[in-house]
């Protein structure tokens, strides 16, 4: 198991790599440069600052110098906030987006888990349409579409919740854009359960545990919640990622300093370290956590555990 | 009072019936076989005594247990019956347990559910049975998870699962049918053994499994009682034409007439290897080192269980899978190892009927078509009519009419499908026909027939018939000669008469003795050897059956024994002549 782990590791470098290429000739390949503002530097002092930030040199040399650094977890500096270097600032805003993102996920594995079991238990009644037909239409909407009609109904018209997050402390602030980031992926999980769960239901082994009068309460629990997750699970590495990129927009939306956050500003600021920055740090997150998923298959099911 | 009274029994789904009108009873203590072909009703009957059948069944009638009416029942009433007083051991037990969960869960949430022990307690009871059941080293197998055992194994802790809250009545549905022979006595043993005082209700295809097992039978077909009584009476007097049919189809043909083959070699393999890469880099030789040499005309059955590698040698020569070592010739000629080196003509020469008919059919093509399909490719100078006339004739000597032209696959009974796929075959007269266990799936009336038309076939077509089975009975009704292969090797080859009347190897005569006969005063079905066939990518050393074989003594582990003449017959035994 330590050894496959190591060896998906490893075998994740040459994925890395190329993202950390195609970023980086991306940023440069794209038009103006992190001094281009409204006031025109002088030449003289635009030259200073390129030899500052080595952007005097040939890009390949550039490129050398940046790999070099990520590897040593140095991400350099930011051109923008011009105090902070690009894994500082990664430093302060992940774990408000990783608060976000891991309630989101949990709030979208159960809630979801519970509605596709429920609905494959009432297959073909009018609860198991109502609830399909309710996760057909929060697939259909976009997050963005999703978070201002969640603010305008339940921070603007019932004040129940705060719309916003600065000025507001507590959980509450956390609610609308937990369940604007969760809706789309319940809905999906909520389809992939039923599926799964109505498959295995009627396999033998589920025959021969009502057989042994277990009831319906401990077959679902003991055998069949088990299995049916296996799709749920692989579905995990494209939820993480959906995530992430619905965080970007809700974050934006609900003024949270997040990661997501920083990378729009990043990118309206011409902040190319902290872009690339970012996108890096995002492909290193995924990478992993699609790791984390394919070893947990292991750990669901013991045909294809691993020494 | 009887413990179980089914009465005028219907089960039915959207106005088709599955069971119709079924009333037999079992009395406490009492084993009743309860035999019929498949769609006779006989499983419905089963589950619906455990209440167990789908919320689209309509069911009438009653079933009484111990006087409490089931039909009707609410889900928590049944909840506390099922396990504790009716068990219930399915027929393929990789199926019906769960994979997820390790056995000694499954069994221990069995009596924590029940509230009969919990803890330690239950993991003893569990532990206790699975060694009554014969599951070596118990202790470590209750971790075991169920893909870890095999299939003999795996049927055990069913049983194990079924008896260990003590019911007053098992009700067994073909729990030996996805078994080896050698393994199905074990089991049947087994259950013999263990059930001591539970009342049993035994359901199955095969009369023979119920002829030693069973005080009285019940028989089934399409959905009704057609006759009932003491299994020995029924067995010496049957009242009811069917069945007289099903005790005559499990007796099998004895009269059969083949021609005497032509003297000319017409298909000889040698040195045949068949090895696969199985997880990446192991290598499993699943033949190794076969031969036979067919004469024109002559049928030669390739007898042996799961794992003997007889379907891999019926591939390898086929072309299917290349053989690794080893060649194949055809009339004097030696064929490319490789089926797409072959010539066109040498492909149309060696033909094969598949198990699973419905299966090997293309679902989306007619009869009509599928029949035709070969002459398309190996016969383009056929215009139109010749072709259709020609499909026309050999359905017809398949004894399938005009109406089944246009139907699909789907639309047929398994009898009539692999009708269909022999037609297939032997449109292109080839000079082999290859069958890989062409009748196992039919229901015995249909196997008999089947076997039947191929005997009448070849009396017409004078082609060879090269039939892989499991099954003696039938390797008895097609073959003038036998080969016995287990794990990858050749054991016997002897005539077919001589086979029967004297079989030579060890092993062949645990095959006869474990195969079930249809006869109680004498039914066969007994334990002979122990164990089960042991993986092909750890063959034992020395005689590859050395550590099942009951006369095994020091050199047999040490020496492995060749392949030499003993009598008339081919032998792979040291010690052939003093057995």
């Amino acid at each position: 198991m330590l050894l496959y782990a190591l060896k998906r590791l490893l075998g994740a470098i040459p994925t890395l790599l190329l993202v950390i290429t195609l970023a980086f000739l991306m940023v440069h390949a794209a038009p103006g440069g992190p001094f281009d503002d409204e006031r025109v530097l002088p030449p003289e002092t635009r030259a200073a600052l390129e030899a500052a930030y080595n952007l005097d040199q040939p890009l390949h040399r550039q490129f050398l110098n940046y790999l070099a650094g990520v590897v040593t977890g140095d991400l350099g500096p930011s051109y923008h906030y011009r105090d902070y270097s690009v894994a500082e600032l990664i430093g302060n805003a992940f774990p408000v987006s990783l608060q976000l993102g891991s309630m989101a996920i949990l709030l979208a594995v159960l809630a979801g888990v519970a509605a596709g079991t429920y609905a494959a238990l009432h297959r073909n009644t009018l609860l198991d349409r109502i609830v399909m037909g309710l996760a057909l239409t929060g697939i259909s909407i976009p997050v963005f579409v999703i978070a201002p009609v969640l603010v305008l109904l339940f921070a603007v018209k019932l004040q129940w919740l705060p719309a916003g997050w600065s000025g507001n402390d507590g959980a509450g602030r956390l609610i609308l854009p937990v369940v604007s980031l969760a809706l789309p992926q319940i809905a999906y999980i909520a389809r992939l359960t039923r599926a799964s769960m109505i498959d295995v239901l009627s396999s033998d082994f589920i025959r021969t545990a009502r057989a042994q009068g277990l009831g319906t309460r401990a077959v679902i629990r003991y055998h069949a919640l088990q299995p049916a997750m296996l799709p749920v699970l692989s579905y995990m590495g494209p939820a993480i990622a959906a995530i992430l990129t619905g965080s970007v927009v809700v974050e934006e939306i609900f003024g949270i300093p997040g990661l997501g956050r920083f990378f729009v500003n990043g990118a309206l600021n011409r902040d190319y370290t902290l872009v690339l920055g970012i996108v890096i740090f995002y492909a290193a997150l995924v990478v992993l956590l699609n790791l984390l998923v394919d070893l947990l298959y292991g750990v669901i099911d013991p045909r294809i555990r691993r020494r | 009072m009887s413990l179980l009274e089914i009465d005028n029994l219907s089960v039915g789904y959207g106005g088709q019936t599955a069971v119709d009108g079924v009333s037999f009873a079992i009395g406490a203590g009492e084993s009743v076989g309860l035999v019929g072909e498949s769609g006779s009703g006989k499983s419905q009957t089963a589950l619906a005594v455990l209440g167990l059948l789908p919320a689209t069944a309509e069911v009438r009638g009653s079933v009484r247990f111990a006087g409490e009416e089931i039909l009707g029942a609410t889900e928590s009433a049944l909840d506390a019956l099922r396990a504790t007083r009716i068990a219930m051991v399915f027929q393929d037990p990789m199926q019906a347990l769960n994979p997820y969960r390790s056995i000694g869960s499954q069994l221990g949430r069995i009596l924590a559910h029940h509230g009969l022990a919990a803890g330690s307690a239950a993991r003893e009871r569990v532990i206790a049975m699975l060694e009554r059941v014969g599951l070596p080293d118990a202790q470590r197998q209750y971790r075991a998870y169920p893909h870890e055992l095999s299939g003999g194994m795996r049927q055990r802790v069913m049983i194990a699962s079924a008896l260990l809250c003590e019911p007053e009545l098992l009700i067994a549905d073909e729990p030996t049918t996805a078994l080896d022979v050698t393994v199905q006595a074990q089991i049947l043993d087994l259950l013999e053994v263990l059930r001591q005082d539970t009342a049993l209700l035994l359901i199955t295809h095969d009369l023979g499994v119920i002829a030693g097992r069973c005080e009285r039978m019940v028989v089934l077909d399409k959905g009704r009682v057609v006759e009932q009584g003491a299994t020995r009476d029924v067995f010496e007097a049957p009242a009811h034409e069917h069945t007289r049919a099903l005790l005559e189809a499990a007796r099998g043909d004895r009269d059969i007439s083949l021609e005497p083959p032509a003297p000319e070699t017409c298909l000889d393999v040698s040195g045949a290897r068949v090895e696969y890469t199985v997880a990446g880099r192991q290598r499993l030789s699943a033949v190794r080192g076969v031969d036979m040499d067919v004469r024109a005309g002559e049928n030669v059955a390739i007898v042996g269980e799961s794992g003997s590698g007889k379907s891999s040698f019926a591939r390898g020569l086929l072309g299917l899978v290349p053989l690794r070592e080893g060649r194949v010739r055809f009339r004097g000629a030696e064929l490319p190892r490789d089926l797409d080196d072959r010539p066109r003509g040498q492909r149309a020469a060696l033909q094969l009927v598949f198990q699973d008919a419905a299966a090997s059919l293309n679902p989306q093509m007619r009869v009509a078509d599928l029949v035709a399909e070969p002459l398309g490719i190996h016969r383009k100078n056929l215009d139109g009519d010749a072709r259709r006339a020609r499909v026309a004739a050999m359905l017809e000597k398949v004894g399938l009419g005009i109406e089944h032209l246009d139907r699909y696959p789907h639309e047929l009974s398994g009898g009539q499908a692999q009708r269909v796929a022999i037609a297939r075959a032997l449109m292109l007269e080839p000079d082999v026909l290859v069958c890989d266990e062409a009748v196992a799936a039919l229901d015995g009336t249909v196997r008999e027939r089947i076997l039947e038309l191929l005997r009448r076939q070849q009396r017409e077509g004078g082609f060879t018939i090269i039939f892989i089975t499991h099954d003696l009975t039938v390797a008895r009704e097609i073959s003038h000669r036998v080969i016995v292969m287990y794990l990858g090797e050749t054991v016997e080859q002897a005539a077919t008469d001589d086979l029967f009347a004297s079989p030579a190897h060890p092993y062949t005569k645990a095959l006869l003795r474990a195969a079930p006969a249809p006869d109680p005063a004498n039914p066969g079905g007994k334990t002979s050897v122990s164990g089960e066939t042991p993986s092909p990518l750890q063959p034992p050393s020395g005689c590859a059956f050395h550590p099942r074989c009951p006369h095994a003594r020091e050199r047999c582990r040490d020496e492995a024994p060749q392949l030499r003449e003993v009598g008339r017959s081919l032998v792979r035994c040291h010690f052939a002549e003093e057995l």
